[in-house]
């Protein structure tokens, strides 16, 4: 699959998209979001969602101590509750990796790293390759890259595709995570193209946003991108993983993204191998919500770690 | 052309229905707002995410907010008379409300000078003493007077730098639901205060057990009600304040308040 298409194949795959009904889709999310999901189907839920979650710092001020804390709370989001479960991984700068790696020894939590000149995407391939083989050699599992919007919007698809596919393969047995930033793509045919574009080029996952664009992950997004891979797995059988990412705080919301990503993948993709959820704060609400559903009270964030 | 008045509940510094979609009609007549636990949770959260910035002003423009609200109050004086059911009864309640907001207004920049300390230590140490707002307060306003029983208990509160969720009394919950009129102009932040009308039997249960409510002021329960209260205000030590009489009382404001101690060396 990853193996170079020429210039008038990608033209063809890429012409052969359809066109998104951005009316239905937008109906379609919002009733999907409305689904009330109540007691012990929300007890699963929220562990689910916790499963699912790539606990996330991605700041200019992150230091060695402050993602020791974070890789902690991964392990054990809850102290001194073992019924709450690991987070799938930690999702840090590259250069945050090493403090990763110690921090999460001996535990299953997988190390994510975002790589290929975070978050724009604006730079030389060479150096994007780089950076990702560095990544991976440091220690990381998954790497987290973007793609460069500049040369997608402008039509460029070859240059997107040759890099995501370099990209791959300086991954080696990482897992590649492409991060579409829909928030910049500007219209839902152009989220199924880069969808399309990304999975044929090897992408091992697709993500919507990095968080540093308004909007970011959104619900009839997220539907775009999972009615695409749904279509790339009918047409080639390599399931493709999803991600949504950036503006996911409340437990609802991780929710509402469970119930699209059931309605449209179905059951193989309630697992942490094929679905995560992004976030920073949003593990706080969840483990709130758990409470509340386990003691009958609501909760106060006065009671949880501040992170 | 009569217009009859939909009563809604006020949180968030917005007038809405219930999320439930239930009314009942307390007096067999008007149609108001039955709240639900999850109205309360949004009132709650409204709530804290106000507090820092109401505890956050400084005590003079809590005074002058509060002034303020007795202004609209006094304004609309003829609505709320009428309200209470008219008569030398219903417009003494209103001039009684109207002079507990002014009252307490005066109280914001005075309550630290009286109830703070500078207390003498053998260290050397400048070792004083400041009341602080607990946070979140849920009032359950007494079944009689209307509107005076609840700013009553309201106006100290507020005036401390507390944030309130209140619970209307269930019997007559039109004036204080109208009160809620007052304070949306009178320049009082979006979330500090919360108005739900509803059924305590349903309801308190829930606002007791809360693990965001700091305090909660019990002035409108049955001992029965009381003694449910504090054994599910024990999760997280709410603060419950079982005052009954109905007078001015700075009393009724440190009850709300959290007094913090400071040690700070000298001579060092």
């Amino acid at each position: 699959m990853a193996t170079a298409l020429s210039l008038t194949h990608l033209g063809s795959l890429m012409r052969g998209v359809r066109s998104v009904d951005q009316v239905g889709a937008d109906e379609r999310a919002a009733s999907l979001a409305k689904r009330s999901i109540k007691k012990s189907s929300k007890l699963w839920a929220l562990d689910l969602a916790v499963r699912c979650m790539d606990l996330t710092t991605l700041e200019g001020a992150d230091t060695p101590g402050k993602v020791a804390a974070m890789c902690a709370k991964a392990v054990r989001p809850k102290p001194g509750d073992a019924t709450v479960p690991s987070v799938a991984a930690v999702c840090v700068y590259p250069l945050r990796i090493a403090d990763c790696v110690q921090a999460l020894r001996g535990s299953a939590v997988r190390i994510a790293s975002v790589a290929t000149a975070f978050p724009s995407g604006q730079s030389f391939t060479s150096i994007k390759v780089a950076e990702t083989e560095q990544a991976v050699q440091a220690g990381a599992h998954e790497i987290d890259m973007v793609i460069d919007r500049g040369a997608f919007l402008s039509g460029d698809y070859q240059r997107v595709y040759d890099e995501i596919v370099a990209v791959k393969e300086a991954c080696g047995a990482a897992h590649l995570k492409v991060i579409l930033e829909t928030g910049e793509l500007g219209n839902y045919d152009a989220v199924r193209r880069a969808s399309i574009l990304a999975m044929a080029a090897g992408a091992d996952f697709i993500k919507t946003s990095t968080g540093k664009v308004q909007p970011a992950a959104t619900l009839p997004v997220a539907l775009v991108m999972m009615e695409a891979i749904r279509d790339f797995v009918r047409e080639t059988g390599r399931p493709v993983g999803f991600k949504a990412a950036g503006g996911i705080r409340t437990s609802k919301q991780a929710i509402a993204y469970l119930v699209i990503t059931y309605e449209t993948l179905g059951a193989d993709w309630m697992t942490p191998d094929r679905l995560r959820l992004g976030a920073s704060t949003l593990l706080n609400d969840v483990l709130m919500q758990i409470d509340k559903e386990r003691s009958g009270a609501y909760q106060s964030a006065d009671y949880f770690t501040v992170d | 052309m009569d217009v009859r008045k939909t009563y809604k509940l006020f949180v968030n510094g917005e007038f809405v229905r219930s999320e439930s979609g239930r009314a009942y009609r307390p007096d067999g007549m008007v149609n108001v707002p039955r709240g639900s636990r999850k109205d309360l949770r949004d009132a709650v959260r409204a709530a804290r995410t106000a507090f820092p910035g109401w505890a956050g002003r400084t005590a003079m423009n809590r005074g002058q907010i509060l002034y303020r609200a007795a202004e609209m109050l006094d304004g609309r004086a003829a609505q709320f008379v009428e309200l209470l059911g008219g008569g030398v009864r219903a417009r003494r309640e209103l001039e009684r409300s109207v002079e507990t907001l002014v009252w307490y207004a005066g109280w914001t920049d005075k309550l630290p000078q009286v109830t703070g300390t500078v207390n003498p230590v053998a260290g050397p140490y400048f070792n004083f003493t400041i009341p602080e707002p607990t946070g979140v307060v849920a009032i359950v306003a007494p079944e009689r007077d209307a509107l005076s029983g609840l700013v009553r208990r309201l106006a100290p509160v507020l005036c401390g730098g507390n944030v309130v969720v209140a619970l209307t009394a269930e019997s007559q919950p039109l004036a204080a639901l109208t009160l809620a009129e007052v304070l949306a102009t009178s320049d009082v932040p979006a979330g500090v205060v919360n108005i739900i009308s509803g059924q305590r039997k349903e309801l308190l249960p829930w606002l007791s057990s809360h693990m965001d409510i700091n305090a909660i002021d019990t002035a409108g329960c049955t001992t029965d009600e009381i003694k449910a209260i504090e054994e599910s205000a024990a999760g997280n030590v709410k603060r419950v304040i079982k005052l009954t009489k109905d007078e001015m009382s700075p009393y009724l404001i440190s009850a709300f308040m959290e007094m913090k101690t400071v040690w700070h060396p000298i001579g060092v």
